[in-house]
């Protein structure tokens, strides 16, 4: 549990840095919600080299600690709902697919933005949001794409004898 | 990548442009005139032909000149809102998302409703 329980507590720090990192870049072409989703790059890397349970863990504490220290209760609440949304549908299509990270990356990165403009729509009650909608899609492909290649290379550098605790045999184990 | 992955690439990007030119198709072809809603209800209709600084509640300020609507002042703290452009005849929205501010570009109601530039707060 050693090794498990060291990485995760590593890769929330690197998603809580992530979110910062992400806060201080200027919003680009004055579409909100659009944002590189660097975070997504621990949160993907921890479900394929984990399992959903770790991903969600570090996923909630990143989503609280970056609100508390630079957002407010909106922003928390517009996080949780791209990120339940995202890592959901995340789940569902490296179980029921083979797709590889980079499309699973992509399918995060849409989904996330989805969720927010849903979560949005219901806060402002406004369904005129909806003209976002097209924006927000390719936006989530081209991030989810980035994201994709990255934690592929990341999965690629990392080796999972690294990251997991061996046992007694040797053989690595997941959990 | 493999070719699936494509594909459903493919058909996310397909849905985003057919989004988009469904939304152009039903787009008004000008609009003339702004809405403005506040949590759902609307708080007025603004001629765009008349130059004029609205006060939204005590949270946001929109101004309208030369035929564009720009949000000039908001009390949020990111103020978002105040980078998204302006409306102009082409449409557009504006959205300030904590204080569930919506502006966005309409058709013309009626002539005479929108012409003055009167509010419609009741």
């Amino acid at each position: 549990m050693v090794k498990k329980t060291a990485y995760l507590g590593l890769f929330s720090a690197i998603a809580i840095i992530f979110g910062y990192v992400e806060s201080l870049l200027p919003i680009f072409i004055g579409i909100p919600g659009i944002k590189l989703g660097l975070a997504n790059l621990a949160i993907l890397f921890l479900l394929e080299r984990y399992s959903f349970r770790e991903a969600a863990m570090v996923s909630v504490i990143r989503i609280l600690v970056i609100g508390f220290l630079f957002g407010n209760m909106f922003s928390i609440i517009y996080s949780l709902s791209g990120a339940a949304l995202s890592l959901a549908c995340m789940t569902f299509m490296k179980a029921k697919t083979d797709f590889s990270p980079i499309g699973i990356s992509v399918v995060g990165g849409v989904t996330h933005n989805i969720g927010q403009l849903l979560a949005a729509m219901l806060i402002v009650k406004n369904g005129s949001l909806i003209y976002y909608a097209p924006a927000l899609l390719i936006f989530g492909v081209i991030t989810g794409v980035l994201i994709g290649l990255l934690t592929t290379e990341i999965l690629r550098r990392l080796p999972s004898k690294y990251t997991s605790d061996a046992t007694k045999k040797g053989i690595t184990n997941d959990h | 990548m493999k070719k699936k992955e494509l594909i459903f690439i493919a058909v996310i990007l397909l849905l985003a442009v057919l989004l988009w030119g469904g939304m152009q198709i039903t787009k008004n072809r000008s609009s003339a005139t702004i809405r403005i809603t506040v949590d759902g209800k609307e708080y007025g209709i603004y001629s765009l032909n008349k130059d004029q600084t609205i006060h939204i509640g005590d949270t946001n300020v929109c101004e309208i000149k030369n035929g564009l609507a720009t949000m000039t002042d908001a009390s949020c703290p990111d103020h978002l809102c105040m980078y998204q452009g302006s409306i102009g005849e082409k449409g557009g929205l504006i959205v300030c998302l904590p204080n569930k501010v919506v502006i966005e570009g309409v058709k013309a109601v009626s002539s005479d409703q929108a012409s003055d530039g009167v509010d419609t707060v009741s």
